[in-house]
């Protein structure tokens, strides 16, 4: 697919003018910290994401409830303090245990679902946290003027006003040689002095077409040329290399793979059992994003520069899934997810992931290429025949430690007289091993 | 030798004068191309107002839309599940055991199914009764998504929800018992346990409530006799592997003779081992699937063997009966008689009589002989039918005197032959309820149609012998809104268990005595010892009269009274492929050629040439290959049906053969209602029945693939010997290897000297052989349907079948010899006495289509490492591979058909249509339904290509991926194909030559072993082992 870039100067014009109104425009921005008694909530927000964050919110309740100003409301609406929460976080069991009405109310509310003792954090820590979640929550911030302010620092921006100013130059140039050229003539004839008129020469075109070797030789590189790209057109049709269509929930491969580094056979699992890859069946993704309904504000920030709403997109899960958040529990209600295929091998070819994932123990980038870097998925091989046996050509068996090889890489590797043996040598390029 | 026979598949080759064989063999496509027909002739192109230059446009034009059409693709939406099944993995198959009880076929399965769905039928290798699927079976898995289906339950013609049925229908039992009157429930055979208390729980609940049992194809004869001498109402067991010698009378055990499932053990007994193999005489009147294994075959009519098997019970037992058979009979009885008593322990008689005085003297003969095979412990559970009282109940239904009626597992209208008196009583019937999958003809006279689910669908249990326990389990969730028939009972009797559960119940109580339910289910089989299930015998059989002790011998003479003969007797039969009918939705079996026949598509009187010749009846063949025949009118008792008219070989004279399980209408869509309902000509049950033929005008177009793909006139097909000669001689009299002259020497063909090509190094890696041996195979025809199952094969339908377009891509031809090769006919010359038998027997000589011996033989692709249509294809699309299959790649195919003309066995099937998706051909890959039967792994082939059997290229990568994944060798028995793995007889055995310890390494090394042609020089990796008769003629 390819992308026009048509980026007007009056464009640019106005980005430079916006960068500069930018960079004078001082916006200071009074930020004040708010000191807790003893808390330190920078501290606590560190402790608060090791160790809470995988089951409470500072505003909506998920496994466990929501944490804002917990602290201040069991304190007004229970009566209980600090020496309580203290006791609840070190281990609540015990406090469930002995009987303590608010601490059953608390355990039974939220499905009898225990809460991880955690008796090596020290009365600091908890004060730390506790301040963090009094701390009251940031303004939102202006997402239109940071994705302007980004927008504006692109090195691709900058390159094309280089680009246009030299344009602009150049023409400035040429437009002063024309004017010194005839304000010259303007003095020749003033001065009365003869400018030679050159001899009328036959023009180029028609010389050229006098010349028939050189509409000869003109002739057949045309031919060949348009040839040539006739030839990779037809060549392209039905290849759908870089396909990338808009899927029903925009997910992102780049944050999975490549922020987060999870595995790819994570989700994609029949990929080591099974000649499918397997979408994901939504209860995979659940087992994540049971706990993640938002992403971090850096985050959605990098995805509205893609132009995605990441916490929306999540919701879209939750409403395929059926995930009722507030309740934290599955309403029942599903709607199966329509993904675009986008990897289309035809019906008469046979591939096996497994085959190439579990025993060749090819990498996923092999043919996928760096889906840990794509925003948006897209195929990034051919997938054509020659793509295929080509790499059967030059790809290596694994045969180490594999009992299945051991007598067949002996034999064979006696014969054909080398120590490693490509696909092709094992049979790879047959037809009837993909074609059945 | 085997060289000296003439074999014919035909009658038609038989004769010297007949153009269309030699045209058959000189084409493969016998039919013209039609492009007088595509084109238009001159005439008509003149006067048509396209002209060329139009014409070119517009060709133009098309492919200028189409190929701009073609470069956009289209969007491919994929829908993962919302929460994934923990069993379930895309793209890899999950396997239930699970078993088949439909009242006519018993059998313990496996069922493989891919993303949830049942896609394939496998034989159940735990299971030590009915293991091995026949045919039908392996088709049934077809019927699960059959689109005549009955989707919901329905109260005449509308559709109805379960809750309205279920309180309808109780509140009016409730009613009938506060009225006393009498409840009627008419069932199949189901041999279940937890079904059996379950009907028993409804009896005791509406008290006034008849259970009856009711077979199709009646056994009740064999059942009577057997209750009579041993109390039990259940069938004697046969084990044909611990026989030496058997003599069946007219069963055709091969077939679906009291229940089938015999065929594995004979099978065993068959192959020639350390010189020994078993001896098998028939007496019999229609050529069956047994008669044709038989080593010698006597065709008698069917009066004549009620006599031959009460002289036969004398000459064994030396007791005194009368009656006189004809004298070649008479000796062919004598010699029987004498085998079997050298044979002793090792001898077993079998008749499929249904007389209930036969049935007596074979019971006793076999106690006299002591049987080995004969058990009557371990008795058969399957057939529980009783004619008295289907008959009564009818009567009774009839007189008004039972209100109302359940039937499950049933079309008594289809197949009672008084369906006329069971319509009537239906009539007067206050409440009739189906329990059906189909609105077949009698579900569509009922007061409810209770929507039954598919045995795939369901749950179950069947003991099919004392002791074998199997187990049915779901492996897809009910299609439709169905419940089935145990399920109803429970609703009714009001019991708050599932029926799973139920099961469960019953097992751990009776059955599994301390055994894991779970790993039962696992197995699909559970085994009890005989003492231990002795509380499990029928507490309801209350109805059935006292039996009358018939002492020794008094059976064979009442036997000898009763036989009286007719000029012309009907035998009425059961085909391989159709059954008792209740399948015959099921396009696979309908396409399916008869072992014997070799028609699909139809039902036909079978009719001896001699009996075709004195009414004049004819059958011909007509230019394009495709069979004619004559209608005849059969006529029983006043009941008339007209049929066409097949001759047969081997029919014995006096005789005419027809078989059960066609003429459905009802629920059967309209391309796949073929044939003639032979039921009502199946009075009394009886199978024999006295009838007079009339020839009729009009002839039929058969859809007999007999002469179809001949090899072309090429011998040395068959080779097959005697059991004599093949333990005296050496190998090479009796399967030499066949030699060319080079340079004026005799080479054999095998030698690398004479070849024209350098062959390739075989020795590393795997190299699949498969080793097919003849005297194991029946011709059952299991391979064949899973081969379809297994390969998407399509259906073409009669039309096509008819014109050699079928697409099996495994055959199993039929060859019909002659009993008497020139040595036997000798032979029997000299042993010709007297002039009665002089006339006969050189009679007999004359005609060999009278009683010719028959061999059948399996052929697919030969896979040849040298192989001719790999030569000639001019776009490579066929080439081999190191592994020794003969790939066949679909999308480099472009249809030359070279490939199709250079095979010198004639495997390879053109597409010359478009079968799926395609309303010209409405079977199952016409529907979304049927289509679910479709394996994922295997192309779908489109129009215009050319397929063949690819040794099941995909089960073997499948086999060899598994073991690279485990990093392991592979064991010998893992590499299987669909027929190999479908074969119950062991004729067939898939593996690679190239592991010495591989049983098919073995057998490649075999005396027996020959190649299909061998003196073309293809080096086929399939081979085939000779067929030894066990005969002394030679």
């Amino acid at each position: 697919m390819k992308k026009v870039f048509s980026r007007n100067l009056t464009e640019s014009l106005l980005r430079i003018g916006f960068v500069f109104i930018l960079m004078f425009s001082v916006s200071i921005q009074a930020q004040e910290a708010a000191e807790g008694q003893a808390g330190d909530p920078a501290k606590g927000k560190q402790l608060y994401n090791t160790n809470c964050a995988a089951c409470h919110r500072l505003d909506q309740k998920m496994t466990g409830p929501a944490l804002r100003n917990v602290e201040a409301r069991l304190y007004d609406e229970e009566g209980l303090d600090r020496e309580w929460l203290n006791a609840w976080i070190r281990n609540s069991a015990a406090l469930i245990k002995s009987g303590d009405a608010y601490a059953n109310k608390i355990w039974n509310e939220y499905n009898q679902t225990a809460m991880t003792a955690f008796p090596t954090l020290s009365d600091q820590d908890i004060t730390d946290i506790l301040a963090y979640t009094a701390a009251p929550p940031p303004a939102p911030v202006e997402t239109a003027a940071t994705t302007a302010t980004t927008a504006g620092s692109e090195p691709g921006i900058s390159n094309e006003i280089i680009l246009g100013a030299l344009a602009l130059l150049f023409a400035l140039l040429a437009m002063a040689l024309v004017l010194v050229k005839r304000t010259l003539n303007h003095f020749a004839e003033a001065k009365g002095i003869e400018v030679e008129e050159s001899e009328k020469r036959i023009p180029i075109w028609k010389a050229f077409i006098q010349n028939q070797f050189l509409v000869l030789v003109t002739s057949i590189v045309l031919l060949l040329a348009s040839g040539y790209f006739v030839y990779g057109y037809l060549m392209q049709v039905g290849l759908d290399q870089g396909y990338a269509p808009v899927q029903p929930i925009h997910y992102s491969h780049r944050i999975h793979a490549g922020d987060n580094e999870i595995d790819c056979k994570y989700c994609h699992s029949s990929a080591r059992v099974s000649k499918h890859s397997g979408i994901p069946s939504l209860n995979i993704c659940m087992n994540c994003h049971k706990s993640i309904a938002e992403v971090a504000p850096e985050t959605q920030a990098e995805g509205l520069e893609y132009g995605q709403d990441y916490n929306a997109e999540i919701q879209k899960l939750y409403a395929a899934v059926g995930w009722d958040q507030n309740e934290q529990a599955y309403t029942g209600e599903t709607q199966p997810v329509k993904w675009v295929r986008i990897h289309n091998l035809p019906d008469f070819a046979y591939f096996n992931h497994s085959q190439h994932v579990e025993v060749g123990g090819i990498e996923c980038q092999t043919c996928h290429g760096p889906v840990e870097e794509m925003e948006i998925m897209s195929q990034h091989s051919p997938l054509t025949m020659g793509w295929c046996i080509n790499c059967h050509r030059e790809t290596e068996v694994k045969v180490k430690d594999n009992g299945y090889y051991t007598k067949i890489h002996e034999e064979l590797s006696k014969k054909y007289n080398v120590e490693k043996l490509t696909v092709a040598m094992m049979g790879g390029l047959e037809c009837g091993k993909c074609h059945y | 030798m085997s060289s000296n026979k003439k074999y014919w598949k035909s009658v038609e080759e038989l004769n010297d004068n007949s153009s269309i064989v030699e045209t058959l063999q000189q084409n493969e496509f016998v039919e013209e191309i039609p492009t007088d027909t595509f084109l238009g002739d001159k005439e008509t192109l003149e006067s048509s107002s396209t002209t060329r230059r139009d014409f070119l446009k517009y060709v133009g034009f098309s492919t200028a839309a189409a190929s701009l059409a073609a470069c956009e693709g289209p969007v491919v939406k994929s829908i993962p599940y919302v929460v994934q099944p923990t069993e379930i993995i895309p793209g890899v198959a999950n396997y239930y055991a699970t078993t088949i009880a439909n009242g006519h076929d018993f059998a313990s399965v496996l069922v493989k199914t891919r993303e949830g769905r049942p896609i394939k039928i496998e034989n159940n290798n735990l299971a030590e009764t009915n293991g091995m699927a026949n045919a039908r079976v392996h088709a049934s898995v077809l019927d699960l998504y059959d689109n005549k289906r009955v989707k919901a339950p329905m109260k005449g013609d509308q559709p109805i929800g379960w809750s309205q049925f279920v309180s309808e229908t109780t509140k009016k039992f409730d009613e009938l018992k506060a009225e006393g009157k009498e409840i009627a429930i008419l069932t199949q055979s189901y041999a279940s346990p937890s079904t059996r208390n379950l009907i028993a729980d409804f009896r005791e609940q509406y008290t006034n409530v008849r259970h009856v049992r009711y077979d199709a194809v009646s056994e009740s004869a064999a059942l009577d006799a057997f209750q009579a001498k041993y109390g039990e109402r259940a069938l004697a067991n046969y084990d044909f592997e611990k026989a030496m010698t058997i003599v069946s009378v007219g069963a055709d055990f091969l077939g679906d003779w009291q229940g089938g499932g015999f065929d594995s053990g004979y099978a065993k007994k068959r192959v020639p081992d350390h010189g020994k193999m078993s001896k098998h005489i028939q007496f019999e009147s229609n050529m069956s699937l047994t008669g044709a294994n038989a080593d010698v075959r006597v065709p008698m009519k069917a009066s004549e063997q009620r006599l031959a098997l009460a002289k036969l019970f004398s000459y064994v037992t030396g007791s005194n009966v009368s009656g006189t058979l004809p004298e070649a009979i008479d000796q062919a009885v004598r010699s029987a008689a004498s085998e079997l008593k050298r044979a002793g322990n090792k001898g077993v008689v079998v008749t499929g009589i249904q007389d209930v005085n036969a049935q007596t003297v074979v019971l006793e003969l076999n106690e006299y002989l002591g049987s080995k095979a004969f058990d009557t412990k371990m008795t058969i559970k399957t057939r529980r039918g009783n004619d008295t009282e289907v008959a009564t109940l009818v009567a009774d239904m009839k007189a008004g005197k039972i209100a109302a009626v359940i039937m499950a597992g049933v079309n008594p209208i289809y197949s009672l032959p008084n369906a006329e008196d069971f319509k009537a009583g239906l009539e007067k019937v206050e409440m009739s309820i189906a329990s059906t999958m189909k609105v077949d003809e009698t579900a569509k006279l009922c007061t409810y149609i209770a929507a039954a689910p598919h045995y795939l669908e369901s749950w179950g249990d069947v003991e099919m012998k004392k002791g074998h326990y199997s187990l049915t389990q779901p492996t897809i969730r009910p299609l439709f809104d169905t419940k089935q028939f145990q399920e109803l009972l429970m609703t009714w009797t009001a019991n708050p268990q599932s029926y799973d559960e139920y099961i469960k119940m019953i097992w751990n109580q009776d059955i599994l005595n301390g055994g894991s339910f779970s790993q039962a289910l696992h197995d699909g089989v559970y085994k009890v010892a005989y003492d231990a299930v002795d509380v499990l015998d029928d507490i309801e059989d209350t109805l059935e009269e006292d039996a009358v002790e018939t002492p020794a011998g008094d059976a064979a003479r009442a036997l000898s009274q009763s036989a009286k003969g007719a000029t012309m007797e009907l035998v009425l039969y059961t085909k391989t492929g159709m059954g008792d009918g209740q399948q015959a939705n099921n396009p696979w079996l309908q396409e399916f050629p008869d072992p014997i026949t070799r028609t699909s598509w139809d039902n036909y009187l079978t009719v001896s040439k001699a009996d075709a010749e004195a009414a004049g009846l004819v059958n011909e063949n007509v230019a394009n290959g495709g069979l004619n025949g004559s209608y005849a009118n059969v006529t029983v008792n006043g009941v008339t049906v007209n049929v066409p008219v097949i001759i047969q070989p081997g029919q014995a004279k006096g005789t005419v053969g027809l078989a059960l399980g066609y003429g459905r209408t009802d629920g059967v869509q309209s391309e796949l209602q073929t044939g003639v309902n032979a039921y009502p000509l199946y009075q009394n049950f009886s199978a024999v029945q006295e009838v007079s033929i009339e020839k009729t005008s009009g002839t039929h177009e058969f859809a007999c693939v007999q002469l179809h793909n001949t090899l072309m006139g090429r011998g040395d097909i068959i080779r097959e010997t005697t059991l004599e000669v093949f333990n005296t001689k050496n190998k090479n009299y009796w399967n030499p290897i066949p030699k060319v002259s080079k340079d004026h020497i005799e080479t054999p063909v095998t030698s690398p000297d004479v070849d024209l090509w350098d062959s390739f190094d075989r020795s590393i890696g795997h190299h699949f052989n498969l080793s097919i041996d003849l005297n194991a195979c029946t011709g059952c025809g299991a391979c064949v349907i899973a081969c379809h199952a297994e390969n998407n094969v399509p259906v073409v339908g009669k039309t096509e079948m008819r014109r050699s377009r079928d697409m099996h891509w495994l055959r199993i031809d039929r060859y019909y010899s002659s009993q008497d090769s020139f040595e036997g006919d000798n032979a029997k010359k000299d042993n010709i006495s007297g002039l009665g038998s002089s006339l006969s027997e050189f009679g007999e000589m004359e005609s060999p289509a009278d009683n010719p011996q028959v061999a059948f033989q399996p052929v697919m692709c030969q896979h040849c490492n040298h192989a001719p249509c790999e030569t000639v294809c001019p776009v490579a699309a066929t080439a081999h591979g190191r592994q020794g299959q003969n790939h066949m790649a679909y999308n480099r195919c472009v249809g030359t058909r070279y490939c199709a003309n250079n095979c010198p066995y004639k495997v390879r099937r053109f597409n010359w249509f478009l079968y799926n998706n395609n309303d010209e051909f409405d079977f199952f890959m016409n529907n979304d339904l049927g289509r679910m039967v479709i394996n994922p792994d295997v192309t779908v082939r489109s129009r215009g290509v050319m397929e063949k059997c690819s040794f099941c290229i995909q089960k073997t990568q499948k086999t060899i991926l598994d073991a690279k994944r485990d990093g392991r060798e592979i064991k010998d028995g893992e590499f299987q194909t669909a027929c190999s793995a479908a074969c119950g007889s062991g004729a067939m055995v898939f593996g690679d030559v190239n592991d010495e310890s591989s049983e098919v390494a073995k057998l490649s090394k075999d005396d027996r072993m020959y190649h299909l042609l061998e003196h073309v020089g293809t080096k086929p990796n399939v081979f085939y082992h000779t067929k030894v008769r066990n005969t002394t003629k030679a």
